[in-house]
């Protein structure tokens, strides 16, 4: 049952959103969807749940698009969060649960469970408007995972919550990949999608700029950091060929070097200059990808 | 199918719990009490104060003849007075008694009257004050003519005049004033639920847009049995809402009969109504119902915040009224030409074409075809409201307006 996208894309009027998008989304693992605002991550979702046709290419998943019949099987948070504000949290989550296809009694086992994990059972009897935004959108996470989905989409997830719910959430995440869901997310937070994906995806304009397994697409994109702490001035390295980029920190400096080889060119020239506390070679991080990637775009 | 009952269950359960609900039956209930035993609560209210009317005039007879005349009105006592016009005047005004007539010989010896009372603007009294004297005039005349009472009687009594129409299928005057009344009832049921049912399910709507919930619902059933499982649960709830309204009336008014003479069901024509006319109501009604009820959705889902909804409603409230002005004409002149025209467009049909069927005589092809237009409208709107409605309900932006329904259209539009 892995997701697959051909060559989909949408156009509203003269506007491309998403253009010419290929992906194949593996089961029970978590993909991740990169991408600054506007990117056309949410009309992607929208398009692979059935909300809205794409103008062209295939969207497959379970042996066809995803349409209503085979709405208790997929769970979705949408980006712009929403709740009926004078329901009570019980009250609402059944209904909801019960347009996924759940018997009440099943559900408010669930939903005990659930409220329980996010430590707020207190809120059970009370109405959505009485509640923090931050509970809020547990209680519409829990909408979306509630009826045990197979596939569950998740449009910006984190946003709006504070670390240590954020911190819940994942774990839920987590907890929902090992059970088997497959899960697919977007985040313009890149530490959240290297913490938790596989596979991702960055979008840039509707077009996929990098696409595959975190690790091949770090590997592949060979420039690696260096992080130096030294007792002496290191500003000059910046010179030596193969260095892509200087940034001077609060200890030492980091630099960005093109291959590993120039790693060795970098540690020679230190050597003998002086006192050398810290020298790491550290893999890039996904958000020097995406700067790189998408800051290439725009030229 | 199952969703479906779901969102029909939860629409009703949620409407009927709520305070609004509540609130509106019990002041509409208060009313239909009140107008029902409006003739009790009248009488109550003025209880037997008996006005008293002092009566001058230069004739003694007429006096006598007046107070004859007003002796069946228990409400009113008609005193002689004596002293001049000036003195009857203050007494009036000094609030001994409510009015004065002044009786007085006109040009041709007939009598004449003026009435003063210390406020003119409530006309009963002085209108039975009039009636009266206009009886003592046509009486005086008469016996100076030297008509005799029979005479005068066969003047005076109401001509004998007999409507019979003579196509043999056409209506009789009786079921004419039956179709009357249904016809007004229908049009008051017609007028009330299309303003507060649609209005109901156009906020149902835009409430769950503006809370932006309605993503989530799209996304699990589809927007067509959303819509129509709103528009059946509001339907229930309205079906609920005027069967304890009728069943309070009825209650009510068979109650006040018993201690009135006048039955409010027979002036209405409602005591012995054809069946088909029931029949023919409960059809256009329904058909009428969901005609509206779509549309209501349709510009409920084009709003994104909920006071945006009651400015979308005008053009459907002005739909409503439109079609009441036709009915109310229609009364009169359901033959004219305008009214014929008029009632094959699906927005009027429920109202005109079933004023048609229940004032003249109909060919079956004529009601089947405007049957068949508000099905096929029902079915159109249906179809282009699911539509916008699934396009409109992904779309938040400032404004209302047609450019919208465009972009809504589009947005759900299959390309490929």
């Amino acid at each position: 049952m892995t997701l697959q996208l051909q060559e989909v894309s949408k156009t509203f009027g003269s506007f491309t959103a998403v253009d010419h998008l290929s992906l194949e989304i593996p089961e029970k693992q978590i993909f991740g969807f990169l991408g600054a605002n506007g990117a056309g991550k949410t009309t992607t979702f929208r398009m692979i749940l059935g909300l809205i046709d794409q103008s062209n290419g295939t969207i497959t998943w379970n042996n066809g698009q995803i349409g209503y019949e085979q709405s208790h099987l997929i769970g979705y948070l949408p980006e712009e969060r929403g709740l009926y504000p004078k329901l009570k949290v019980q009250e609402q989550l059944v209904y909801l649960a019960k347009l996924r296809g759940m018997e009440k009694a099943d559900s408010i086992k669930e939903i005990d469970y659930w409220l329980e994990r996010f430590k707020v059972p207190e809120y059970k009897h009370k109405k959505v408007e009485e509640l923090s935004k931050g509970n809020q959108q547990k209680i519409q996470f829990i909408s979306a995972v509630l009826h045990k989905p197979k596939l569950l989409i998740l449009d910006e997830p984190f946003s709006g919550l504070d670390p240590v719910n954020v911190e819940m959430l994942k774990d839920a995440v987590i907890e929902l990949k090992e059970r088997g869901t497959s899960i697919v997310f977007s985040s313009h937070r890149m530490e959240h999608v290297e913490e938790l994906c596989e596979n991702l995806c960055i979008m840039h304009k509707g077009k996929p700029v990098v696409h595959g397994g975190l690790k091949e697409i770090k590997r592949s994109f060979g420039k690696k950091n260096i992080r130096i702490v030294a007792d002496f001035d290191t500003s000059y390295l910046e010179g030596i060929q193969g260095v892509t980029k200087y940034k001077k920190l609060m200890e030492g400096c980091q630099l960005q070097i093109e291959t590993e080889e120039v790693s060795q060119e970098v540690f020679e020239n230190l050597h003998g200059k002086g006192f050398v506390r810290t020298f790491d070679i550290e893999e890039p991080t996904l958000n020097d990808i995406f700067i790189e990637k998408v800051g290439a775009s725009y030229e | 199918m199952n969703k479906f009952f779901t969102i029909l269950r939860h629409t009703y359960a949620n409407r009927v719990k709520s305070k609004s609900f509540i609130i509106t039956s019990i002041i509409t209930i208060a009313l239909i009490l009140v107008v029902s035993n409006i003739q009790t609560i009248i009488e109550t209210f003025s209880g037997d104060d008996q006005e008293i009317i002092l009566v001058k005039s230069e004739q003694e007879q007429w006096t006598d003849r007046i107070s004859q005349i007003l002796s069946s009105n228990e409400d009113l006592l008609i005193e002689p007075y004596e002293g001049t016009i000036e003195e009857a005047k203050s007494e009036v005004e000094e609030g001994n008694y409510q009015s004065v007539v002044a009786l007085e010989e006109g040009e041709d010896e007939l009598p004449q009257a003026t009435y003063y009372a210390n406020q003119i603007a409530n006309t009963s009294t002085s209108e039975v004050v009039r009636q009266a004297v206009q009886q003592l005039k046509v009486s005086e005349a008469t016996e100076r003519a030297e008509v005799e009472a029979n005479v005068l009687q066969q003047i005076t009594a109401p001509v004998n005049f007999k409507l019979v129409a003579l196509e043999e299928k056409a209506k009789s005057e009786e079921e004419l004033n039956q179709t009357r009344g249904i016809v007004y009832i229908m049009l008051f049921f017609m007028y009330i639920s299309v303003l507060m049912y649609g209005n109901m399910i156009a906020t149902e709507v835009a409430t769950e847009k503006s809370s932006r919930v309605m993503e989530i619902l799209i996304s699990s059933v589809s927007p067509v049995s959303q819509m129509f499982a709103k528009i059946s649960g509001i339907a229930l709830l309205g079906i609920t809402q005027f069967s304890i309204f009728v069943l309070v009336g009825y209650v009510s008014l068979s109650q006040s009969e018993r201690m009135s003479d006048g039955s409010v069901l027979e002036t209405f024509g409602l005591t012995n109504i054809d069946p088909t006319t029931i029949a023919f109501a409960a059809v256009f009604f329904i058909l009428g119902y969901l005609l509206y009820a779509t549309l209501a959705a349709t510009l409920g889902s084009l709003v994104s915040r909920l006071e945006d909804a009651q400015q979308l409603m005008v053009p459907m409230t002005l739909l409503v009224v439109a079609a009441f002005m036709i009915a109310v004409f229609g009364l009169s002149a359901p033959d004219a030409p305008f009214v014929t025209v008029s009632s094959y467009f699906p927005f009027f049909t429920p109202l005109i074409m079933f004023l048609r069927v229940g004032m003249l005589e109909i060919a079956v092809w004529e009601i089947a075809l405007s049957i068949a237009i508000m099905v096929v409208s029902i079915g159109l709107l249906g179809y282009i409201g699911a539509k916008i409605y699934r396009g409109g309900v992904l779309m938040y932006g400032k404004s209302s307006s047609l450019k919208d329904i465009k972009a809504a259209l589009q947005l759900s539009k299959r390309e490929s």
